[in-house]
């Protein structure tokens, strides 16, 4: 990874997924300090739509590029070639409906999408969760409040897919335990 | 001197704050968020969590009004006044929905109700306290 990074050149948009609204706030923020572009929404479903997969079969997908007007704006002064293409997913594990795991499931069946890093964040710290997550494709797993150290972690998994060379795959299981309080 | 006492009661609530419990890191993250171009952001997470846990304390009341009490709709209530108040660094409040919880795991309806009336009180307490250190953060910084 040595790369002498410019920072226009590495405008990375990020989806993130949190039914929170007060989480979604702070991931937004923690994302956009980081200089990434994000679009925030509510849900697993959500996040499927505006990739442009169909909810019940993404196997079999329509790929169609669709702003859905219910996301949250993206911040439109970047002006990067982008288009929607979203670089990674950060979601919440546990949301009503579909959880931060089937929609990690669901990307990963993608053929369009499977290469996209998903990160998962949870309030609670259960290994076995973490361990199937990052098991089932998860790059990161990130314990909530999400902090900017987390949010640091990201570029090197964006970089990587930005990247021509194929790293030998490194995993990073990244549970903090908490201690209660502090 | 006006301008400097207000910094000085800013500072000391600050403190004070922080040290008796009320608030953790976390708030501090809050305040490093807060810049130039969001200037407000405090304020604006702070506004999200009251209107977020008046909502989430009104559906608790009603559950724990209801019969038989439905201890999964309860834990999930709980769950997501916990995270909301564990997003904003409010320690004491954060304590005291996971003691809830418990109870609410050993369905215990007892405990639960009591342990309620401790997470309101918390509540309460928080938000009056940040209401009046955020108002005078906004006093100091408006005075010249």
């Amino acid at each position: 990874m040595g790369m002498a990074i410019d920072r226009d050149d590495t405008q990375f948009h990020v989806l993130a997924v949190d039914d929170s609204l007060i989480d979604r706030k702070l991931i937004e923020r923690l994302l956009k300090t980081s200089s990434f572009q994000v679009t925030a929404v509510d849900s697993g479903s959500k996040a499927l739509e505006f990739l442009g997969l169909n909810n019940n079969d993404a196997d079999d997908e329509e790929e169609y590029e669709q702003r859905d007007s219910n996301t949250e704006s993206v911040s439109s002064d970047e002006d990067q070639d982008l288009g929607l293409g979203v670089n990674l997913i950060i979601t919440d594990y546990c949301m009503p409906g579909m959880t931060g795991y089937d929609l990690l499931k669901k990307i990963k069946k993608s053929s369009s999408f499977k290469d996209i890093p998903v990160v998962i964040m949870s309030s609670e710290n259960i290994p076995s969760r973490i361990n199937r997550c990052l098991e089932d494709g998860a790059e990161e797993f990130f314990l909530k409040p999400v902090q900017l150290s987390d949010v640091n972690k990201l570029r090197p998994h964006l970089m990587k897919g930005r990247s021509k060379d194929i790293d030998s795959s490194h995993k990073t299981t990244s549970t903090r335990l908490i201690t209660s309080g502090n | 001197m006006d301008r400097n006492r207000l910094h000085n009661q800013v500072a000391s609530m600050r403190r004070s704050l922080f040290d008796q419990g009320y608030l953790d890191d976390q708030f501090i993250q809050l305040e490093e968020l807060q810049d130039d171009t969001n200037p407000n952001f405090v304020q604006e997470v702070v506004t999200l969590f009251y209107n977020d846990s008046a909502r989430l304390i009104q559906n608790i009341e009603q559950a724990l009004n209801s019969s038989p009490i439905d201890f999964c709709k309860l834990d999930d209530y709980m769950h997501q006044f916990k995270g909301s108040s564990s997003s904003i660094g409010a320690k004491k409040v954060t304590n005291e929905c996971t003691a809830f919880r418990e109870y609410c795991n050993a369905e215990n309806a007892e405990g639960c109700i009591r342990s309620f009336q401790q997470v309101k009180q918390e509540y309460a307490i928080l938000k009056r306290k940040l209401e009046v250190y955020l108002q005078t953060v906004r006093q100091a910084s408006q005075t010249a």
